[in-house]
Formats: structure tokens, sequence, C-alpha cells
């Protein structure tokens, strides 16, 4: 579904990611994490469309196409989500209204007809459930005055009701406490799906200890250091990162 | 003398026989002192220190017709043109209509008036029971303005305007629509209402500005309101004059003991466009809101200078502008508040803000806090920026198109404005009105909140 090859980014003349290669197929999780600074939200980022960042060489297929044909708005008509670390507050703009925006432009765009404002309804009451959210919040603008716990568990909903194709989520985990942790982990396992892949950003293990991904990849300055499955995660748990940060530097100084 | 005004000055001194109260040695004598004020000052220029970002060179360079077409008695009004003013009637409000200055009762609905209310033709009123205007008009002193030049105009050129008078204690339950039509091209028409509000009533009151056959006339107009002891008005202008149009207009209030003003001025329309409104707390506990949202888009210019005076002590006022600059647009923000020696305890607040879609678009915000008592709370503050592009990624991340997501920020920047009128019929007129005129609108949101 998202094939990553020796992708380079830099922003304001810094690189950042320095040749990324990742394929993520449909059906699986992958969780990427890393330390501070090491490029992971960047990625994020950079996947769903941000502007600000230069892509310098290496290319990104999804779904066969290139990814960088595609504006953000397109790519989530397409299929693809990016849960951000920091939910953008829009004051004046109904949460509910921004919901209903986003399903209708995907669904023109699949040339589908705009759900009645009856299932449309229906349909976010339901999801509003599963993430736990109080239903005051739909009526309220865009994350204004939201909780950390209820910006997270709104980007959880919006993804939920957008059913993507691939999902990013940006440090979803980061800033809850175990309650929403445990709240947001649940809406995030419930969208695995055999036709969905989910990219997990995340800087600790415990999100891993809801969601057993299929594959970890440390990120360390620009690169993924080091690939492997869950266990991986359990080794950074115990031993941080310091031990896979040094390795990339000897890696980077080799080459 | 002034040369440039001289042609204007022969124009108008014409005009008087064609204008109501002929006869009135008081009214006489105030136009004729009016006309002598307008030879003293001649329009305003860019060196008065409240036109310095305004020339209104334009409109003393334009030709206007001083009276309107023979044969074109608003009592003939056209099927067409009632059609379409018929249109611009707020539903369950009470309605008076002007055309081309005006009044034109049968397009006027005015049979829901409770008793104790007195809703009349300025020009019928000075024919009919000139008593009750006598006291009220030219009680301000037209030359102490800052439109200056305009008043003085205003008061040598009225034809009519509105006379409202509420009883006392009396309220009325529907809201009243001054509508001002402007069918009839390079016309220049000076309006004058008067609203005596007497104690303890209450009127809520839409002052509306708009075009239908003309785009370039010049439209001044000067709206003088009386608010009693503990009375309530609330003041609606709405300005959407025609794309050439020239706008100039005075909103003059006098607050008694206990009373209330709401004054919320929505500019969406005119090439240039001039109002200013002057509040005066002259009792005590009374209290003010000044609300105001202007859109300039093209090469529009919209003036808004207001002024508070704080006479007394206890005086609360509020102000809120927020503006929309896109094209080569261009605004002004002149917000004064006078707290005077006496007003102790005067609670002012004042903030102006404005988002610029355009490297063309300007604006010059100037909030002035003059303070000479000392034991007073005030704030004020102004804001120019531009749309946040963190916004405009989220919203297109989720898949709206680039031109929908900043149609859609900018209106939930305006409308803040238009969510703050209490009048639901009027609210929804509004944002009808906004949503058509911001940039690129139209097609760019699939569906609106």
């Amino acid at each position: 579904m998202l094939e990553i090859t020796n992708l380079h980014v830099s922003v304001d003349g810094k690189e950042i990611l320095r040749g990324i290669d990742l394929v993520v197929q449909a059906g699986e999780v992958h969780a990427v994490m890393g330390p501070n600074g090491s490029g992971k939200s960047t990625l994020a980022q950079v996947l769903a469309g941000r502007d600000s960042y230069t892509v310098s060489a290496g290319s990104v297929r999804y779904d066969g196409r290139d990814l960088f044909a595609l504006s953000p708005e397109e790519r989530a008509r397409e299929g693809i989500f990016l849960a951000f670390q920091y939910p953008v507050e829009i004051p004046g703009v109904a949460n509910i209204y921004l919901l209903k925006a986003a399903l209708n432009a995907q669904r023109q765009h699949r040339g589908l007809p705009e759900l009645d404002a009856v299932d449309f309804l229906a349909l976010v009451r339901d999801q509003l459930k599963r993430v736990g959210m109080d239903e005051a919040l739909l009526y309220r603008p865009v994350n204004q005055g939201f909780s950390g716990g209820e910006k997270k568990r709104n980007e959880i909903l919006q993804m939920a009701v957008l059913q993507p194709k691939l999902a990013i989520l940006d440090e979803t985990d980061s800033g809850l406490d175990i309650d929403a942790l445990k709240a947001v982990a649940d809406g995030i396992e419930a969208m695995r799906r055999p036709d969905r892949a989910i990219i997990l950003v995340t800087h600790y293990q415990r999100l891993l200890d809801y969601i057993v991904p299929n594959q970890v990849h440390v990120l360390a300055q620009g690169r993924i250091a080091r690939s492997g499955g869950p266990e991986l995660a359990r080794e950074l748990e115990r031993r941080g990162y310091a031990w896979v940060e040094a390795a990339a530097a000897g890696t980077g100084a080799a080459a | 003398m002034n040369a440039v005004a001289d042609r204007p000055l022969g124009d108008y001194a014409r005009l008087q026989a064609a204008l109501p109260g002929q006869g009135l040695p008081w009214l006489e004598r105030w136009r004729a002192e009016a006309l002598a004020a307008f030879a003293a000052s001649g329009y305003p220029t860019l060196r008065d220190e409240d036109w310095k970002y305004t020339s209104v060179a334009a409109i003393e360079n334009a030709v206007f017709d001083l009276l309107p077409p023979a044969g074109a008695a608003p009592a003939e009004v056209s099927a067409k043109l009632g059609a379409a003013i018929e249109a611009l009637a707020l539903p369950g409000a009470c309605l008076m209509v002007f055309v081309d200055g005006r009044y034109a009762p049968a397009l006027s609905r005015l049979d829901a008036l409770p008793a104790g209310v007195t809703v009349a033709s300025l020009a019928e009123t000075l024919a009919r029971a000139p008593e009750r205007l006598q006291a009220w008009l030219g009680r301000r002193q037209f030359h102490a303005s800052p439109l200056a030049g305009f008043a003085a105009l205003n008061a040598a050129g009225f034809a009519d305007g509105a006379y409202v008078h509420v009883d006392q204690g009396v309220t009325l339950a529907a809201p009243l629509q001054l509508l001002f039509v402007a069918s009839a091209e390079k016309l220049a028409t000076h309006s004058r209402n008067l609203i005596v509000a007497e104690a303890g009533s209450r009127l809520d009151l839409i002052e509306q500005h708009a075009a239908r056959g003309a785009a370039g006339y010049l439209s001044n107009v000067v709206s003088d309101l009386a608010v009693g002891p503990g009375a309530a008005i609330a003041h609606y202008k709405l300005q959407e004059e025609g794309a050439r149009a020239f706008h100039v207009a005075a909103v003059n209030a006098e607050l008694q003991q206990g009373s209330r003003f709401a004054s919320a001025s929505f500019a969406f329309g005119a090439a240039l466009a001039r109002t200013d409104i002057a509040v005066a707390l002259a009792a005590e506990n009374a209290e003010c809101t000044l609300d105001g949202l202007y859109l300039a888009d093209g090469r529009q210019h919209i003036d808004h200078h207001t002024r508070i005076d704080h006479l007394v002590p206890r005086g609360t006022s509020r102000e809120f502008y927020k503006g929309v600059l896109a094209g080569a647009g261009r605004a002004v923000f002149n917000g004064k508040v006078v707290i005077h020696e006496d007003a102790q305890h005067s609670d002012a607040a004042q903030s102006n803000r404005n988002l610029l879609l355009s490297p063309l678009a300007e604006v010059d915000t100037k909030p002035q806090l003059e303070i000479w008592a000392d034991d007073v709370k005030c704030s004020h503050g102004a804001t120019v920026g531009q749309l946040d592009p963190e916004q405009i990624f989220y919203l297109r991340s989720r898949g709206l198109a680039a031109a929908a997501a900043q149609t859609l920020l900018t209106w939930a920047f305006a409308a803040e404005m238009v969510e703050r009128v209490p009048l639901a019929a009027l609210r929804e007129r509004l944002d009808r009105l906004l949503r058509a005129r911001l940039p690129q609108s139209g097609e760019t949101l699939e569906v609106w909140p």
C-alpha cells in the first residue's frame, strides 16, 4: 500500500530525513519509534502533504501512485489520514461541521452521494460512543477549549468517521492519562482491518501494550536504524534509545 | 470662501425651495447656518486628522443630481423595483421604505405598530407637526461632528427620513426596519432620521442601505438617537450600497440614566464608505455596545470612526470591530474612547481585529483611549493578521480544498460578529450576505456550516 524509497527531506536547508526505506502492506500495523528529533513527525507530516518540508530525493508510492503528485486534500480523499500530534484549534467552525465536510469531500471524490443528516448523525454518535467522547463536543468549535485527551480522542473520532485506507497516528499517545490512552488505543485497534494499513509514530512503548504491531522501526538521525518485530519495542523500553543512536552514528560515519 | 465648495453651495441654495419645512423660520435658519458652515469648511481633506486615510476627492469631483428624476415619485415605483424591495424586507419586521431618499408609503408596512409609537416620514412630520421636531432637530451641533462638511450638507439638504417616537414604557416587539433603496443613478440623497425613545421604552432598529437599479450615487445620512432614562435601543446598520456608490453616515446617540444602546455596523458595500458613530454617556449607569464588521474587496474603501464619551460616572462601554480585507480593499478603523474628568468608575473596553487576505489589502487601525479621570477600568487593542497556515493544512488534511479551507476560515472569523446579533431573522440575512460577499466564495464550499 505504501512504499517509501530512499526518502530525503529537509526543512530550512537542514536535512531531517536522510534516506528512509519503508514498505507497509495492507492489513499491517507498523510502529515508527525513535528519540526526539529523529524525524518521526517529519515523516508523518510529509506523508500527509505539509508543504513546509522539501523532498530533496527519493519517492513515495501509495497504492501504486506517486504520492507527491497529490495535494494534501487529494491524499485525504484517497484515504490517507493523519492524526496530528498537536490537533489544531479552529475557532468558529463546529466540530460536527468539519466531520461532515470531510466525509462529504471524500464521498464526492468517490462518486458517492452525500449522507443525509439522519444517517450522518447516527454514524457519528455510534463512533462517539466508541471513543468515549461527550456529544456536546460535537457542537463546540473544532478542538477549541478541548483538554489534551479530548483533542486526541477527537482525532480518533475523525479517523473512525472517515475510515481511511492508510492511517498515520503521530504521537497520539503522548500526554494522555491511562484511561484516555486505553480509549485511544481501543479506537485504533478497532480500525485494524485486512484492507487498511496503520502507522503508529510514538516515542514510548506503552501504546504497543494495547496494539501489537506487525513491525517496529527505530528512527535515528533521519534513517531507519533498526527494524524488527514487537520484541524490538520492548527492548527499546528496557535499554532506551542510546544504543540505537550510537549504532546509527557508527553507520553514518562509515557511510 | 472655498472655491471648490462653490458649485455644490450654489446647487444647494437653489434646492432649498424643493425641500420640506418651508416657512418654518427655525428650520430655515438652521439650514442657512449649515450652508454657511459648509461654505467655511468645504469637504474634508487628508489634512484633517479625522480624514487622514480617507480621501473624498472622488465625491467632490463627481456631479450629482440633487433631485430624483421627474416622474419617478416613490408612489410610482415600478413593479420590478417593488418586488426587489419586497425581497429586502426582513420577515416579521415593521418596514419603512425610502426610495431615492423619499418615503414610499405604498411599499411600507407599519400596521403592526403598538399604541404609543409614532413612525412617520420626517418630511410629512415637518408639514403636519413641526413642533414635535423643533426641540430635537439641530440639537446636535453639526459643526462639532468629525463629518464636518457632510453633516452640514445633510442639514442643508435633507429631504426626508424617519421620525420615530416611542412613548414612555412602550416596547416594540417587532424590529423596525428603515430601508433606504437607491434606484436613480448619479443622485445625491441626504436623509435624516430622528429616533426618540422615552423613559423605559425599547426598540430594535435596522437601518439598511441598499441599491436596486443604481450603482453610482451619494448617500449621506444622519441618524440621531435619544435614549431616555432606562430605555434601550438596538441600532443595526446594514450598508450594502451599490458597487460605485459613496456612502457617508453618522449615528449619534445620547444616553440618559440607566439606558442601554447597542449599535452594530455591518459595512459590506459601496466604493467609498464612511460611518461615524458617536455615543455620549450623558447620565450615570448608562451602557453601550458598539459592534462592527467591515468587508473590503476589489478597490473598496471602508472607514469607521467611532467616539464614545464617558461624561459622567459609572458608564460602561464595550466596542468590538472586525474587518476582512481582500483584493486591494482598504479599511480605516478609528475608535476613540474619552473618559472625561468627572467620569469616575467608568468601564471601557475596545478591540479591533483585522484579517488581511491579500498583499495589496490595507488597514489603518487606531484605537484611542483618552482618560481624564483616575479611577477607571479601561482596555483597548488592535490586531492585524492573516489566515493561519496550520489551520489551512489541518482542514486540507481532512479533505477540504485549499480555497474551501480559506473561505471557511474567513467566514468563521467574520461570522462571530453576525452571531452576536440577537435577532434571528436579521442574523440569517446577514449571514447570507456575508457568504455572498466573501472573497472567492460561491462554489468553494460544497456545504456551509
